[in-house]
C-alpha cells in the first residue's frame, strides 16, 4: 500500500491514467474483463453458428453491464455500507413477490415484470446478501460470535430457500456460497466449518429426500451418463465428446462439429465451455483458466487492500462467488458436477448474469478506487 | 440491559482476513488444478475415444443402391425394367409419436394393417435415420392427398424410387421370376454391406439365379449430418456400380404364341434352339402377374394363388413331373437298335395286347384290335404299344435306364433356374433302394410305353428331343445368352460337350420314323404338315393319369377332367437340318396328336417362318 502510494507520487499520472482514475476504473481488472469479453465474442460467434444478431445482442448487454459497473464504481463504498440492510430486505421482498406474481420461463418462476423491463430479483440478491452479512458482521468484532453466526446463517438461508423454491438451484447455490464466503472471511473457526460440513454430509440422505425428481436425475446422470445416452445422459455425453475431441490444440476457431451440427445443446449458453474446449483444445482451456485466475487474483488483491472490514468481506465474497461461477459451470460441462444452470462467467450468452457479475466488479472497483491515502 | 460491545481491533481483523484470503487462494488453486487434471483426462487420454465418437456422431455412411440390371429377350425386348414410382416413406427418428402418425396415415390413405406390420418389421432392421417405405407405388391421387397435409406429418415424405416392373406379366412370370422384399431368412445369408440400400431381392426365376449380377455393387456416400439427421454435405462417395443387364435366349413372340396356344388349359411348353441349347420358349400355364409381388402382394391375393386348383404359382415346365407316355418310344426304339435287340425293318404282329409268358395279365394296346404286322417305323408312326412291350422286355429295365439316362432323363438339365426337378428314371437298383422291393417284369413293359414309375419334366423332354435331333450331341438348355456386353458362355453348354455314342444309321432311321408321325400316311400328328415346306419329326404321347381296370374301357366323355389323360408331344424341325426342338404337355388334355401337337406346330412354324429366320440371320 505504501509502495503504491509512493509510486503514484514519483510518477506523475498520465492523462489517460488521470481520466481512468476519475472514472474509478481499476486498470488490471478492467483489462482482464475486456479480454474475457473479447473471448466471449470470439467463441459466441462460432457457437451461435456465426450469427451476427447474437453478437450484437451480447455486445449490447456487455455495454449496459459495463456502464452499470462504472456507475457502481463511482459510488462510495460507504453508501453500499449504509444501504446494505435496506437493499437486502428489498431483495427478499421482491423474491417473495416473485413467488406470487412472477413470470414463468423455462419451467421456473424467476421474473418480475416491471413494465418497462423484466427483472430477476434473484440476481440482485446475489450481491445484496453478502452486503447484508458483511454489514452485519462488521458491526461487531471479528471473528463472529455464535449468536451473530446464527443470525447471519438465517440471512443466508432465507433468500437461498426462496430462490430454490422458484426453482433455480444454480442461483440459490451461488447466493448461499456468497453468504458463506463472508462468514469464512470473517474468521469462522475451521473447527466450526468442519463440523458444519460433517453435519451437511450426514444430512445428504435427508436432502436427497427433499430433492425433486429431475434434480435426483441430474445427480444420477452425473454418476453414469451412459445409462440413458439419448435422454438425460445426452447433454453430458455430447459435452464430453466435444471437449475430448478437441485434444491438445483443438479443432481451430469455427471448427467445432459438435456445436455446429447441433449435437451439443445449449452450446451458446451454459455449455459454451465445451465449444471453447473443442475449438481451442487443452492449451486454450489452460489460457482461459489462467485468465480467470488472474482476475480472481486481482480481486483478492483488492480485497486485501480494502481499508475496512465491510469492504474486505464484501470484496472477498464477491470474488469467491465469481470463482464458484467458474467452478460450477466448468465442473458441470466436464462432467464432475451435476447439471445446474450456471453460466460460464463473462463468456456465456445471456444478459442477466453478465449484468450482475459486472455490478460486482463495479463494487470491487469502487472499493479499490475510493481508498483514502494517508500522507506518509 | 447493558450491551457490551467488543472492541474492534483492526490489526487482528486484518490478519484474520489475510490468512483467510491466503487459504481461499490455495483452495482456488487446488480446485483449478483439479479442473485441469480432468481436462487432461478428457482431452489427452480420452482424445482418441472422443474423436471417434464425434466422428460417428456427424458422419453417416449412406448406401447408394445400384440400379438393377434390365432383363431382355433375345431380340432385346425388355422383359424386366425399373420404372420410377412414388413411395411413402418415413424416417422414424424424425417422428415424435410414430404410433399416432401411422394411425393418421392409415386413416388418410387407407393403408392395411398388414402393410403397417410389414413396415414395423422392416424398421427393426434398418439403421437409424434411414427412410423406410410404408407404401410403394402411390397413385397420383394418393400423392396429391398426402401432399396437401404434408406439413402435419414431419418425418414422412413421398420419394421417387425405381420399382421393378415386368411388362409381359403372366407371360414371363415362370421364367424371369420376380423380385420381392427381402425377408428375414434371406437377410441372414446376404452381405449386409451390399444390401443396405436395397429393399428387394430376386425370389424366383432369372431374377433369383442371377441375383448377384443383376443387383450390382452398392456404393457409399459419407455424409456429414447434423443432430437432426439432416445431411449437411457429402464428404466422400463411392459410386454404385449398376447391375448387369441380362439378355435371355427367350423369344417373347414365341413365348406369347405358346402361352396363348395353351388357352383354357394347364400345361407347359418348352422350346430349345438345338445348336446353342438356348431356351426359346418356357411356358407354364396358368401364369400369374408377378408385379404385385414387387410392391407387396396382399395375404388374401396370395392365399387365392395358393389355394387355386390350377396352381398358377407352380412352374410346370421346370417342376412338373409327368409320365412321358409314347413320347419315350423313339428313344427306346433307338435303344433297341443300338443294343441290337431289334432291327428297323424287323416285323412283329400286334394283336392288340401283350402277355408275358406264364402270366394271364393282358397288357393292352391303345388300339383294341391291334396294328397287325408292324416294323419299328410303323410302331413309332402309329404308336404301337405291343411292339414296345416286346422291345422293353427284350431290352430289360437296366439297359433302358442306362440308355435313357444319356439323354438326360432322370437328371436335372442344369438350366439356370432354381428349383428344377429331376424327374424319375427307374431301374432295379432304384426300386430296391427306394421302395425296397424287387423289380417286376410287368413294370418293364409299362416303362416301355412311358408309364409306371418313369416321370419327366417338360424341360427334360425338350432337352432329350433336342439331343436326339442333334444326333446324340447332348444339348444343355440355358436361358441367359449374355450378361451385359461381356460374352457370357453358359457353363452347361461349353464345358460338357458330351456326344452319345450312336450309330448314324440308327439315328436316321428313328428320325425318319418320327417324320412319318407327321408326314406319313398313318401318322398320329398328320395335321401338322399343312402348309410347310420342310419336314417335322415328332412323336405324340398320351399319358394315363389313372389306371383302367382289366376288361374295362377308357371312356373319355364320362371322365372327370382331372382324370383325363395328359396330352404330350415332342418334335423338332426341320427334320433334315434341325433347329428347334419343342416339348408340349397339356394336363388332362386328352390325345397328344390332337391337343399338344398343334401347339408345337404353331411354335415351329413361327420360328421357322422366313421372316423370323431372316431376322435372326441378319439378312
Amino acid at each position: 500500500m505504501i509502495s503504491e502510494t509512493k509510486g503514484e507520487q514519483f510518477h506523475p499520472p498520465s492523462v489517460i491514467g488521470t481520466i481512468l482514475r476519475k472514472l474509478h476504473i481499476d486498470i488490471p481488472l478492467f483489462i482482464g474483463l475486456i479480454l474475457a469479453c473479447a473471448l466471449s465474442f470470439l467463441i459466441l460467434y462460432s457457437a451461435s453458428g456465426q450469427n451476427i444478431t447474437v453478437l450484437i445482442r451480447q455486445a449490447t448487454r456487455i455495454g449496459v453491464a459495463f456502464v452499470l459497473m462504472i456507475v457502481l464504481a463511482h459510488i462510495n463504498p460507504r453508501q453500499f455500507y449504509r444501504h446494505s440492510a435496506l437493499l437486502y430486505i428489498l431483495g427478499v421482498l421482491l423474491l417473495i413477490a416473485v413467488l406470487f406474481v412472477g413470470l414463468v420461463g423455462k419451467g421456473a418462476q424467476r421474473w418480475l415484470d416491471l413494465g418497462f423491463f423484466r427483472f430477476q430479483p434473484s440476481e440482485m440478491i446475489k450481491i445484496t446478501t453478502p452486503m447484508m452479512i458483511a454489514w452485519f458482521l462488521s458491526r461487531y468484532s471479528l471473528p463472529p460470535k455464535p449468536k451473530q453466526l446464527m443470525l447471519a446463517g438465517l440471512m443466508i438461508i432465507i433468500p437461498t430457500v426462496l430462490i430454490a423454491k422458484q426453482p433455480d438451484l444454480g442461483t440459490s447455490l451461488l447466493v448461499a456460497s456468497s453468504g458463506a464466503a463472508v462468514l469464512f472471511f470473517s474468521g469462522l473457526s475451521y473447527r466450526f466449518i468442519m463440523a458444519t460440513c460433517a453435519v451437511l454430509a450426514s444430512l445428504t440422505p435427508v436432502l436427497w429426500h427433499f430433492m425433486k425428481d429431475y434434480q435426483k436425475g441430474r445427480v444420477l446422470t452425473l454418476l453414469n451418463p451412459e445409462a440413458d445416452p439419448m435422454g438425460r445422459g445426452y447433454h453430458i455425453i455430447q459435452s464430453k465428446i466435444a471437449i475430448g475431441s478437441g485434444g491438445m490444440h483443438g479443432k481451430g476457431w469455427l471448427g467445432s462439429t459438435q456445436s455446429k451440427l447441433d449435437f451439443l445443446p445449449e452450446s451458446s449458453t451454459d455449455f459454451i465451455f465445451a465449444v471453447f474446449a473443442e475449438e481451442f483444445g487443452l492449451s486454450g482451456c489452460l489460457g482461459l483458466l489462467i485468465l480467470y485466475l488472474l482476475i480472481i487474483s486481482r480481486c483478492l488483491y483488492i480485497a486485501v487492500q480494502a481499508q475496512d472490514t465491510y469492504n474486505r468481506l464484501l470484496a472477498g465474497s464477491l470474488t469467491f462467488t465469481f470463482f464458484v461461477y467458474v467452478f460450477v459451470n466448468i465442473g458441470m460441462v466436464i462432467g464432475v458436477l451435476p447439471v445446474v444452470g450456471v453460466p460460464l462467467p463473462l463468456i456465456s450468452y445471456g444478459g442477466t448474469s453478465m449484468v450482475t457479475l459486472l455490478a460486482g466488479f463495479g463494487i470491487l472497483m469502487s472499493i479499490h478506487t475510493h481508498r483514502k491515502f494517508l500522507p506518509s | 440491559m447493558v450491551r457490551i460491545y467488543a472492541i474492534k481491533d483492526p490489526l487482528v481483523e486484518n490478519q484474520i482476513f489475510l490468512s483467510r484470503v491466503v487459504a481461499i487462494f490455495v483452495f482456488i488453486l487446488f480446485v483449478m488444478v483439479g479442473l485441469v487434471a480432468r481436462l487432461i483426462y478428457l482431452q489427452i487420454t480420452g482424445h482418441e475415444h472422443y474423436s471417434t465418437m464425434a466422428k460417428s456422431n456427424r458422419i453417416k455412411s449412406l448406401p447408394l443402391s445400384p440400379t438393377r440390371g434390365i432383363i431382355y429377350d433375345r431380340e432385346g425386348r425388355v422383359l424386366a425394367e425399373n420404372i420410377p414410382s412414388y413411395s411413402l416413406e418415413l424416417v422414424p427418428e424424425q417422428i415424435k409419436d410414430l404410433d399416432n402418425t401411422l394411425l393418421r396415415l392409415q386413416a388418410l390413405l387407407n393403408i392395411s394393417d398388414e402393410k403397417i406390420a410389414q413396415f414395423l418389421k422392416q424398421k427393426k432392421r434398418e439403421k437409424h435415420f434411414s427412410s423406410i417405405p410404408l407404401l410403394l407405388r402411390l397413385t397420383d391421387k394418393e400423392v396429391a392427398t398426402f401432399s396437401v397435409v404434408r406439413p402435419y406429418f414431419p418425418g414422412v415424405d413421398v420419394h421417387a424410387r425405381l420399382l421393378r416392373h415386368y411388362r409381359y406379366g403372366l407371360l414371363t412370370a415362370h421364367v424371369v421370376g420376380y423380385v420381392g422384399r427381402i425377408n428375414e431368412k434371406e437377410l441372414k445369408s446376404l452381405s449386409v454391406a451390399q444390401y443396405r440400400g436395397t429393399h428387394h431381392i430376386g425370389k424366383i426365376g432369372i431374377e433369383k439365379t442371377y441375383e448377384s449380377q443383376l443387383h450390382g455393387q452398392t456404393g457409399y456416400a459419407e455424409i456429414e449430418t447434423n443432430a437432426q439427421g439432416r445431411a449437411v454435405k457429402t464428404i466422400a462417395s463411392d459410386d454404385p456400380i449398376p447391375g448387369a443387364d441380362i439378355y435371355l435366349t427367350l423369344d417373347i413372340d414365341l413365348q406369347k404364341t405358346a402361352y396363348n396356344a395353351l388357352e383354357g388349359q394347364n400345361g407347359a411348353v418348352v422350346a430349345i434352339e438345338i445348336k446353342t441349347g438356348g431356351v426359346l420358349v418356357f411356358v407354364s400355364r396358368p401364369g400369374f402377374d408377378p408385379n404385385p409381388f414387387v410392391y407387396g402382394i396382399s395375404q388374401k391375393a396370395y392365399n387365392e394363388f395358393q389355394q387355386s386348383v390350377d396352381q398358377p404359382l407352380f412352374n410346370r415346365a421346370l417342376k412338373g413331373q409327368y409320365p412321358p407316355g409314347s413320347t419315350i418310344k423313339p428313344f427306346l426304339g433307338l435303344a433297341g437298335m443300338e443294343y441290337n435287340v431289334t432291327e428297323f425293318k424287323h416285323k412283329l404282329f400286334c394283336p392288340g395286347f401283350y402277355q408275358l409268358p406264364k402270366f394271364k395279365h393282358k397288357y393292352r394296346d391303345w388300339k383294341k384290335w391291334g396294328h397287325g404286322l408292324v416294323d419299328l417305323n410303323d410302331a413309332v408312326t402309329q404308336s404301337c404299344d405291343v411292339y414296345f412291350y416286346n422291345l422293353a422286355r427284350t431290352l430289360g429295365i437296366d439297359k433302358m435306364h442306362d440308355f435313357l439316362q444319356q439323354f438326360g432323363f432322370g437328371q436335372k438339365t442344369g438350366i439356370d433356374l432354381v428349383g428344377e426337378k429331376a424327374g424319375l428314371l427307374p431301374s432295379k437298383a432304384w426300386k430296391r433302394k427306394n421302395r425296397n422291393l424287387p423289380w417286376y417284369p410287368g413294370e418293364t413293359l409299362i416303362t416301355g410305353i412311358g408309364q409306371g414309375f418313369i416321370q419327366v419334366t417338360p424341360l427334360q423332354l425338350a432337352r432329350a428331343t433336342a439331343t436326339l435331333a442333334n444326333k446324340g450331341k447332348v444339348v444343355s438348355p440355358h436361358l441367359a445368352a449374355r450378361i451385359d456386353n461381356s460374352n457370357y458362355t453358359s457353363t452347361h453348354s461349353s464345358t460338357e460337350e458330351t456326344q452319345i455314342n450312336l450309330k448314324e444309321k440308327n439315328v436316321e432311321d428313328i428320325i425318319s420314323a418320327m417324320v412319318n408321325v407327321i408326314h406319313g400316311a398313318r401318322g398320329t400328328a398328320r395335321t401338322l404338315r399343312e402348309g410347310i415346306d420342310y419336314q417335322i419329326a415328332g412323336k405324340t404321347g398320351t399319358a394315363q393319369v389313372f389306371t383302367v381296370k382289366q376288361e374295362e374301357k377308357y371312356e373319355e366323355e364320362g371322365l372327370d377332367k382331372k382324370l383325363k389323360d395328359h396330352a404330350l408331344f415332342m418334335a423338332f424341325a426341320p427334320a433334315s437340318e434341325p433347329q428347334i426342338a419343342v416339348a408340349v404337355i397339356v394336363e388332362n388334355g386328352g390325345h397328344g396328336g390332337s391337343v399338344a401337337a398343334p401347339i408345337a406346330g404353331k411354335i415351329m412354324r413361327q420360328y421357322l417362318s422366313s421372316a423370323s429366320l431372316c431376322n435372326r440371320r441378319d439378312c
